[in-house]
């Protein structure tokens, strides 16, 4: 039959179904159909806590959002469009955030008493058939059992065949909205290259889907989104996580040294870990330590031998390498301690995002302990912050925290990404000669940054620790104006990293104004998106958004008073605001969530209009 | 760990001296150790400048500061994740960590247990005065039960570590025990750990005068120590006593005290010390009782308890890295930048 054809403009999906479902995969198919389209784009997966919480609960439910346009998108989105949910449980768990009206495409083999009952539907009253979905557009489709139909005779198990479902659903979204299904035909070729009846099996259940919606009546209306004007160049999709990963290679090519990474398995950081493994072809080396001590500790000991050192973690461990980070700042040696933010406190919530960790970051030590901090915005924007963030700490041989948090971790996006030589230079020198009759391993230069000469340089051997040295010979000293000159000029020097830094600028908007909404890390997207629409709607309001901050940007603070209001959204109680009321006494604003969850754009513009 | 190489002058023991006074109490052993690792190091060929000494901290810590080669003064208990970061970069230099009985058993057991495993080829030198001296004298994890001390006035209720069998526990590739007092011993386990590769645990004994004095005297003062010690040596019975007049027998896993003297038995029916055999090593580590009154109790080895040629960590390390550049080719940024799945937009 031939139906209706609509264009618009973005759409949002949230793909949900119980972790065996397979949904994670179908988004991502999705996704990067998407992207090879040409729409832009932003994902964000939100996993169960539990590897194996109980089949059909809620608990076990696992989603993927996916926010596509022909517009610039910058965040995952709020509410969705279109709901997928493979059970009951998957509905009930996302039912909330599916706007009125939006349309819920369900497995209704997923309804069935059972899984009403574990998604706590009482009384097998299935929300498919009692009313109370009225306000949606219902697709109920037995997924099962066509998918059961279609692979009747392909020899498969019941497992085996069960687990195919997922392919008709992306098959029926393909037809749904004018997808080619080449993609992923493609990637089910490689995955399943080894195994033939199971690729020919989900082929054959993707085509299933797609002629569903070609020969069914479910959904007479199909959906165009056109490319979006995005910078001509050659794009990927890309995960933060993972940019993080290829930012650090990137810097250890551009710098010269061999990356060394020490790390203990938490999520959300272990898929940094994970993905530097895999590049030992690229020298790097990847060290499961037996605790995050050992992990931070590990790599100081790499770079102590002259090598890009590097830990990665989330929270809780970033508390315990609190001492070892106290200890690189005095011993002056690079080292970047990467910290994929995670609800806090304590275990918190591992699965669930958050920026509470900045207090810790900037303030989380014992003793005068500055150290360079420095924050991603989006999932792209690991690459290139974690590779700034190297670079600090090899020109100005200190320790420099990365932060990122689960949200952008996990989410992705399309990245225009460089070659390799339009990347900036990272130079890095190893002192070879004496500095002076006697070597001063604390002798500084005019970053104020203190010469590194590694093991094995002939007449160079000196001892580097813990407790207060003198200036400039490194010897222990506990003479009294000595330790406070050193307390400032560490001080001073990661100060002095300002002088590297550029200018902060206003993403959108004007220099002087009425509102500045001023947010660092992950709420970019949600930020960018409520600026854009206050902009639209007249609004005097402004975005600038922080990447560096310790030290800030030497005109921060006089860009703040150009404003008559500044807001600062953050997913914890207000520690940025805390530090530039304090750093730039401007009576800054808080909006705060900390609900484990980003922000949504309405949530923001929300707030703007409130302060008109 | 050994490592090797004869082109440079040679150096001596005045060469490792630094211009740094020292901080230990007059008459403490860790002077004697200092001396004595002064002494084997200029004798192992290797360059000064490829030798780095780590420690954590604690009295016996301050070690790399009296020691002119490259060293780091780092955190209490961390200097052997910090040695295992080096030596897995640095794999050709000659890694040595100094560290306290605190330092490794307490606050750094996890850190001691993984480097054992692991068997990164480095030395660690693990000083054992049974107290935690820095900190003016508190018990350690080695002190024995009913200890006094500043925070166990009314005695230590802490059962004590057995540091051998723990590194045994903790498949240590070599093991070994000298004390501060015997410094031709400690010279000779000095120069076996560095023979071995692989991580080489030298338990020390060392006297801290100060807040332990005497703690290990039956086994170093002259009056007692041939009674109380036995010297380990390969393929050597095990023979003790004031006049070589006492041997060790095995009768079944029970390891017997016999008499040379009375003609019942001779040397040839003694056990014979061999530092492969895993099982006897576990027993010789049990040799550990306490001397309450000095009799029937068997006597504290001193020597190579085990030593066993396994691949160290960093052989691995990099052989893997050597692996994955042959089998992929040298890594190329711009294929990683690139990655798999692309499109233009024009
Ligand atoms: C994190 C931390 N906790 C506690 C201390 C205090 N401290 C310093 S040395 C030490 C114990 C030292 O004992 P040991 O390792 O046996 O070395 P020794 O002084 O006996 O040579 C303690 C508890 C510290 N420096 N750092
Ligand atoms: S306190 Fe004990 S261990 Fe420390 S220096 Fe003095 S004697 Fe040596
Ligand atoms: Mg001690």
């Amino acid at each position: 039959m031939t139906s209706n054809n609509q264009v618009l403009e973005k759409v949002i999906i949230k793909f949900a179904g119980d972790s065996g479902d397979g949904m994670q995969l179908t988004g991502t198919q999705f996704t990067n159909t998407a992207a090879m389209f040409g729409n832009d784009l932003s994902t964000f997966p939100d996993f169960p806590a539990e590897i194996r919480a109980p089949q059909g609960t809620i608990p076990g439910v696992s989603g993927f959002q996916l926010h596509f346009g022909s517009v610039n998108i910058f965040s995952p989105g709020d509410f969705c469009d279109v709901l997928v949910a493979m059970n009951a449980a998957a509905l009930k768990a996302n039912l909330a955030n599916l706007k009125k009206g939006g349309t819920v495409i369900v497995n209704s083999d997923g309804f069935d008493p059972k899984n009403l009952r574990l998604a706590n539907y009482f009384d097998n009253v299935s929300p498919l058939t009692d009313g109370s979905l009225e306000a949606y557009r219902i697709i109920s489709i037995d997924v099962t059992k066509i998918t059961k139909a279609a692979l009747a005779d392909s020899g498969l198990g019941t497992k085996e065949i069960d687990r195919a479902k997922n392919m008709f659903v992306l098959g029926f979204l393909y037809w749904m909205y004018n997808r080619e299904m080449s993609f992923t035909i493609k990637f089910l070729e490689d995955k399943f290259s080894k195994k033939p009846e199971i690729l020919a099996a989900n082929i054959k259940v993707l085509h299933a889907g797609y002629n569903f919606g070609e020969t069914s009546e479910t959904a007479p209306t199909r959906f165009t989104i056109n490319p979006a004007p995005m910078p001509s160049g050659i794009y990927r999709n890309i995960m933060g996580n993972q940019a993080t990963a290829i930012g650090l290679i990137a810097a250890s090519k551009k710098s010269g040294l061999d990356l060394f990474l020490g790390s203990y398995p938490i999520t959300p950081a272990s898929d940094i870990l994970h993905e530097l493994a895999r590049h030992k072809n690229f020298g790097v080396k990847t060290f499961q330590a037996e605790d995050e001590i050992a992990a931070i500790c590990s790599a100081i000991g790499a770079s102590f031998g002259g090598k890009l050192g590097i830990t990665t973690s989330s929270g809780p461990g970033i508390a315990l390498k609190t001492e070892a980070m106290g200890l690189a700042l005095m011993l002056e040696l690079p080292l970047l301690i990467i910290n994929v933010q995670r609800g806090g406190p304590s275990t918190g919530l591992p699965t669930k995002t958050e920026q509470s960790d900045l207090f810790q970051a900037v303030y989380g030590r014992n003793g005068e302990a500055p150290i360079p901090v420095i924050a991603a915005k989006s999932a792209a924007d690991c690459f290139e912050t974690v590779y700034e963030a190297c670079r600090i700490a090899l020109e100005y041989m200190t320790p420099v925290i990365f932060l990122s948090d689960g949200y952008i971790a996990n989410g992705s996006e399309p990245w225009r990404f460089p070659n390799a030589d339009q990347l900036k230079p990272i130079k890095v020198e190893f002192t070879t000669e004496l500095n002076s009759e006697k070597f001063l391993p604390y002798k500084r230069n005019e970053n104020l940054s203190r010469p590194w000469a590694i093991p094995g340089t002939k007449g160079l051997e000196h001892r580097i620790g813990g407790l207060e040295k003198q200036h400039e010979t490194g010897n222990i000293s506990y003479d009294p104006e000595n330790h406070e000159f050193m307390v400032k000029m560490r001080a001073a020097k990661v100060e002095k990293v300002a002088d590297s830094i550029p200018d902060q600028t206003i993403d959108n908007g004007t220099e002087k104004g009425k509102i500045l909404v001023l947010g660092w890390g992950s709420t970019y997207g949600a930020i960018k998106g409520a600026v854009i629409e206050a902009r639209a709607k007249g609004i005097d309001v402004s975005h600038a958004h922080i990447r560096h901050i310790v030290p800030f940007p030497k005109n921060l603070g006089d860009l703040l008073k150009n404003y008559e209001t500044v807001l600062i959204p953050e997913m914890n109680t207000g520690q940025l605001k805390s530090i530039i009321r304090d750093k730039f006494l401007v009576p800054a604003i808080g909006l705060n969530k900390i609900k484990g969850m980003p922000f949504a754009t309405s949530e923001i513009l929300v707030k703007i209009e409130e302060l008109v | 760990m050994e490592t090797t190489n004869t082109t440079t002058p040679a150096m001596t023991s005045k060469d490792l001296v630094t211009d740094q006074e020292i901080r230990w109490c007059p008459g403490c052993g860790d002077y004697s150790i200092l001396k004595q690792v002064q002494t084997v190091v200029p004798e192992l060929g290797i360059p000064r400048e490829d030798i780095v000494f780590i420690s954590g901290i604690g009295c016996s810590s301050r070690f790399p500061y009296y020691m002119e080669t490259f060293g780091m003064h780092s955190i209490h208990g961390r200097a052997s994740a910090i040695a295992s970061g080096l030596k897995a970069t640095r794999p050709e230099l000659s890694v040595w960590i100094v560290s306290g009985d605190g330092d490794s058993l307490s606050i750094g057991g996890n850190h001691f247990i993984h480097l054992l495993r692991r068997n990164f080829n480095v030395n660690l030198l693990l000083f054992n005065n049974e107290i935690y001296g820095l900190t003016k004298g508190q018990y350690s994890p080695t002190s024995e039960e009913g200890k006094i001390t500043k925070s166990t006035p009314m005695g230590s209720i802490d059962h004590p570590f057995n540091p051998i069998a723990l590194a045994l526990g903790a498949e240590g590739s070599f093991i070994a025990r000298s004390m501060d007092r015997d410094p031709v011993h400690l010279k000779d386990m000095l120069r076996r750990s560095n023979a071995h590769i692989g991580t080489s645990l030298l338990e020390i004994y060392q006297n801290c005068n100060v807040f332990n004095d005497g703690t290990f005297e039956l086994f170093t003062e002259k009056s007692s120590k041939k009674e109380e010690t036995i010297f380990l040596e390969n393929n050597k019975p095990l023979v003790f006593g004031q006049n070589l007049d006492k041997g060790i027998m095995l009768d079944g896993f029970k390891p017997i005290i016999v008499s040379l003297e009375n003609g019942k038995y001779s040397v040839n029916d003694l056990w014979v010390h061999d530092e492969s055999d895993l099982t006897k090593a576990g027993i010789l580590s049990r040799f550990f009782e306490r001397p309450v009154d000095g009799t029937g109790h068997l006597p504290r080895p001193f020597g190579v308890f085990y030593e066993n040629n396994r691949a160290c960590y960093e052989t691995g390390l990099n052989d893997q890295i050597e692996f994955a550049k042959q089998k992929k080719g040298e890594g190329s940024l711009d294929a990683l930048l690139k990655g798999g799945e692309t499109w233009e937009i024009k």
